[in-house]
């Protein structure tokens, strides 16, 4: 009997993927363990393996289709003595068009993830995952409102576009409104409570007023996860911030003094220095390592430092796992390792997913200081800005010196002001006196 | 005082105060209630149950006096006012009861008294026997309701000059009957003592009677009040009230018609209500009042945080079901509930029980077309039913408001037997957003007096079947 190969979850936030490109076409013979496809996700470009062998009796999806549900079937295996003939009759209508992708079942992983909490537990996925146009009338349900359809349909918006805000997400005449207004509708949105935020509301082509001609871009399925994600920090986490200049002159010294040592392989950033700088004062505020949840706090059992990489599509959080127990060189090598496949969209979901604090560096683009959302479930981030030398006064004297603001954005829920101030504090001693961060 | 410490103050045990603390209990928050008089506040006891009880027994009396169209006869029909006016009374006890019953059950705590903002989280009662008690509460839900709004000068005495309060326990059935205002109280009142003999005159400011109903229910319901013997005076005022022996001699301006002096045996005062604001301490606590009403965000907040106000006290419209509602949705709100909507006022039916009945819900067409609707209006007349026929109510309308493109269902207005009883089916599906289109392909059972709505809807298409 032929069996179907389906579209993995090759992460715990997938819903569905972008058949990047097939590695096989039909007839040929596969075996277990090889490479049929390449599958992009949220965040990453994946390879596919074959679980079973046989000969490729039917690719299901085109090349280049968006939004393939996870575990919708991909493409069909024979097996030996079975010609194509053996598929008459064993794709179901359904198995032709997207069947719905049950949520809660994408996450295999998160399970056993004990770090960092759940991400989907706190974050339920739209439940209106765009459906390929071919996908024909066996589409999943949209719920909308008799007067929702008819006013989508007069204003030409497509329905899988729009979140509804009715009961069980159900799409209703404010959603349509504010659709055509780009407005997202308000919500329910208990105070204090991280509860399901209101992911974006799209708006298909609707009037713009614009001097020169619109374009609608389609968004990646990276730029997807940006929008709902940090906008469900900026809704549903109370952010407070809090900044502090540090001198690094004496950092600066060092970082020098180990780079230009005979022999050496690696080469220390600034940003090495703040890596460690926040594991440490992490460790001795571990209070501050914890994750909001309803049932409790999630204190979290490693360290592990997520830093933020610009690439190309948007961003991408490579982590440093355990840095406190990492050295400088150590971490060096690894950053430079996870960064350059971060930007060649090389990166293991695993090696980009978790994390219990996060670093935002701006300071090569000159950014004096800023303050960076938070990256839920994490309960802060560090916002660094540049080295620049500033006049300061030190005993009643004015002098110059090297100096870094950084800004940290807590989740009030988990970090309250005093915790946030020592947290802070802390990091600044550290970066001032590098030399402690070998102790 | 640690046992004083609760999660939620209801002040006030209406509908909106009660059924917050229901749904407040329900979800774990340690509730108590303070009310100064009796739980069920006016709805319960001076207000729609008491009415509708001193109602049926005029709609009662209506019947009889029609028993030969129905091929029957009794003789020496009386009315014993002091038993009609019993029976509303043991009606509103009964549900009373049923308060403190249901507050028992949810282990929702009662404190007799009156509560006033001491301090943020803190609530000051005065308790009958004079000594006072103060409760502290994360959240302070406001709900003390509303009374009958004086006329300066036209104040109401309780003896010639009624409020609804008198008006609900009459001593006498007055020959001769003022019932100045035309809102829903009035008109309830006037057709009550209408029913039961005495001579009614209703005298309204604005130009139709039952102001905020559509245009043309209100001229339907002038039309057949007038009918059944009233005397209705609109875009007239009553500019003075002199109190005589066992009379009150009232000028009324007719305005292009001039000022008549008229003599009545009682007068009814139902000009409008006014928030219960007073002595709560709301200007001390920095609560926001606007024209004797708690202002109120669409969560219920007032201006001071960890107050909420709900029901008559946060204004217009004064409904009982309104309270119910927001005192539901505030309480939601604060307990994190998730999905909780804020209250859309044209999803709100209201319903007056005169005769014939009055229900709508929704924009009338006049507002509809005011609001920049294009709009398909649909009629169906009583006339048309033949349940309406058989039971002998032949008299009464049903006309819906359709956004002419969308086919958004915007309003319902009816007049005539039981539609207090049937509006609930366009709140449905207006709250479900229907289209035309739907009630159209919904069945309707027959004979009810429920066809004449979907009929209403056809007529909006120009499909109309049975007129």
């Amino acid at each position: 009997m032929p069996t179907t190969i389906t579209m993995p979850a090759l992460s715990p936030t997938m819903t569905e993927g972008t058949l990047a490109r097939w590695l096989i076409k039909e007839g040929d013979n596969v075996s277990a363990g090889d490479i049929i496809a390449e599958i992009e996700t949220d965040k990453a470009t994946m390879e596919v393996e074959a679980v079973d062998e046989g000969a490729v009796g039917q690719l299901l999806i085109p090349e280049g289709t968006e939004g393939v549900p996870v575990n919708q079937p991909i493409a069909v295996l024979l097996e030996e003595g079975e010609d194509a003939s053996s598929l008459d009759g064993f794709l179901p209508p359904q198995a032709a068009s997207p069947a719905p992708a049950p949520a809660g079942e994408a996450s295999p992983a998160v399970q056993s993830a004990p770090a960092a909490p759940p991400e989907t537990a706190s974050t339920p996925v739209p439940a209106l995952a765009p459906i390929p146009n071919d996908a024909g009338s066996g589409g999943e349900r949209i719920f909308a409102s008799p007067l929702a359809r008819r006013m989508a349909e007069k204003a030409g918006l497509d329905l899988t576009s729009i979140r509804g805000t009715g009961p069980r997400g159900r799409i209703v005449k404010a959603d349509i409104e504010a659709a055509l207004s780009g407005a997202p509708v308000e919500a329910s949105v208990p105070p204090a409570q991280a509860a399901p935020a209101p992911a974006p509301v799209v708006a298909a082509p609707s009037p713009v007023v614009a001097t020169g001609e619109s374009q609608v871009v389609p968004h990646s399925n990276m730029r997807k996860v940006i929008a709902r994600r940090l906008l469900e920090s900026k809704q549903t986490v109370p952010h407070f911030y809090l900044t502090v200049d540090c001198e690094i002159d004496r950092l600066l010294a060092m970082r020098k003094e180990l780079n230009e040592r005979d022999g050496t392989d690696y080469k220390i950033s600034v940003n090495d220095f703040v890596i460690r700088a926040v594991a440490l004062a992490l460790q001795k505020n571990s209070e501050a390592n914890a994750s909001w949840s309803e049932e409790g706090m999630v204190r979290h059992g490693s360290i592990d430092v997520s830093v933020a990489v610009a690439i190309e599509a948007g961003l991408i959080t490579p982590i440093i796992r355990n840095a406190d127990h990492k050295g400088l060189a150590m971490i060096s090598a690894e950053m430079k390792d996870l960064a350059g496949r971060a930007r060649d969209g090389k990166l293991m979901p695993e090696e980009y997913q978790g994390g219990t604090f996060s670093i935002s560096n701006l300071g090569m683009y000159g950014i004096r200081e800023f303050s960076a959302i938070i990256n839920p479930p994490q309960s802060a981030i560090l916002a660094v800005g540049a080295g620049e030398q500033r006049p300061v006064v030190k005993d009643g004297a004015l002098s110059v010196a090297t100096v870094m603001s950084c800004t940290l954005s807590c989740d009030h829920r988990v970090v309250d002001g005093a915790l946030g101030a020592q947290l802070l504090g802390t990091f600044k001693n550290l970066i001032e006196d590098p030399m402690t961060m070998l102790l | 005082m640690t046992e004083n410490q609760y999660d939620v103050v209801v002040v006030g045990g209406g509908p909106g105060g009660y059924v917050a603390a229901i749904r407040a209990a329900q979800l774990g928050q340690k509730t108590v209630v303070v009310e100064a008089e009796h739980l069920g506040g006016i709805c319960l006891n001076w207000g729609c149950i008491p009415t509708k009880a001193l109602l049926r027994a005029s709609e009662i009396h209506h019947l009889m006096t029609r028993l030969e169209e129905f091929g029957l006869s009794a003789k020496d029909l009386k009315i014993d006012l002091a038993k009609i006016v019993e029976r509303s009374r043991s009606v509103a006890g009964q549900l009373a009861g049923g308060v403190a019953h249901l507050l028992k059950k949810n282990k929702i705590d009662v404190v007799e008294g009156r509560g006033r903002l001491a301090a943020p989280g803190k609530l000051s009662v005065s308790l009958k026997d004079g000594t006072s008690l103060e409760i502290s509460a994360s959240h302070i839900i406001l709900a003390t309701g509303a009374r009958a709004r004086d006329l300066p000068g036209l104040e109401a005495d309780g003896k010639l000059i009624w409020s609804y309060r008198e008006a609900m326990v009459p001593d006498v059935l007055p020959k001769s009957l003022l019932v100045v205002g035309s809102g829903a109280i009035g008109i309830e009142f006037a057709s009550f003592f209408n029913e039961l003999g005495s001579d009614v005159t209703v005298v309204e400011v604005l130009d139709r009677v039952l102001p905020v109903e559509d245009d043309e229910i209100s001229a339907f319901a002038r039309k057949s009040f007038e009918k059944q013997g009233m005397t209705i005076h609109t875009g007239a005022t009553v500019t003075a009230l002199k109190k005589g022996r066992g009379t009150v001699a009232a000028t009324v301006n007719l305005g292009a018609d001039g000022e008549k002096g008229l003599n009545f045996d009682r007068v009814i005062m139902a000009v409008g209500i006014t928030g219960n604001v007073e002595n709560l301490g709301l200007e001390e606590a920095g609560v926001q009042i606007d024209r004797g009403h708690v202002v109120i965000n669409q969560w219920c907040e007032t201006s001071a945080p960890g107050v909420y106000a709900i029901g008559d006290l946060a204004g217009p419209p004064w409904l009982a079901h309104k309270a119910s509602h927001e005192g539901v949705l505030c309480v939601e709100r604060i307990a994190g509930v998730d999905g909780v909507h804020p209250l859309d006022t044209t999803k709100i039916p209201g319903c007056t029980y005169c005769a014939p009945q009055v229900a709508s819900i929704g924009l009338t067409e006049a507002a509809a077309i005011e609001a920049g609707h294009t709009v398909h209006i649909g009629r169906f007349p009583f006339l048309g039913n033949g349940k309406a026929i058989a039971l002998g109510e032949a008299e009464g309308l049903v006309k819906t408001v359709f956004d002419a493109d969308t086919g958004e269902l915007l309003g319902a207005h009816m007049i005539g037997a039981e539609v207090t009883e049937l509006i609930q089916g366009y709140t449905v599906a207006r709250t479900l957003e229907c289209t035309e289109e739907d009630l159209v392909h919904s069945v309707f059972p027959h004979p009810t007096l429920s066809e004449m709505m979907h009929e209403s809807v056809l007529d909006a298409l120009g499909r109309v079947i049975h007129f």
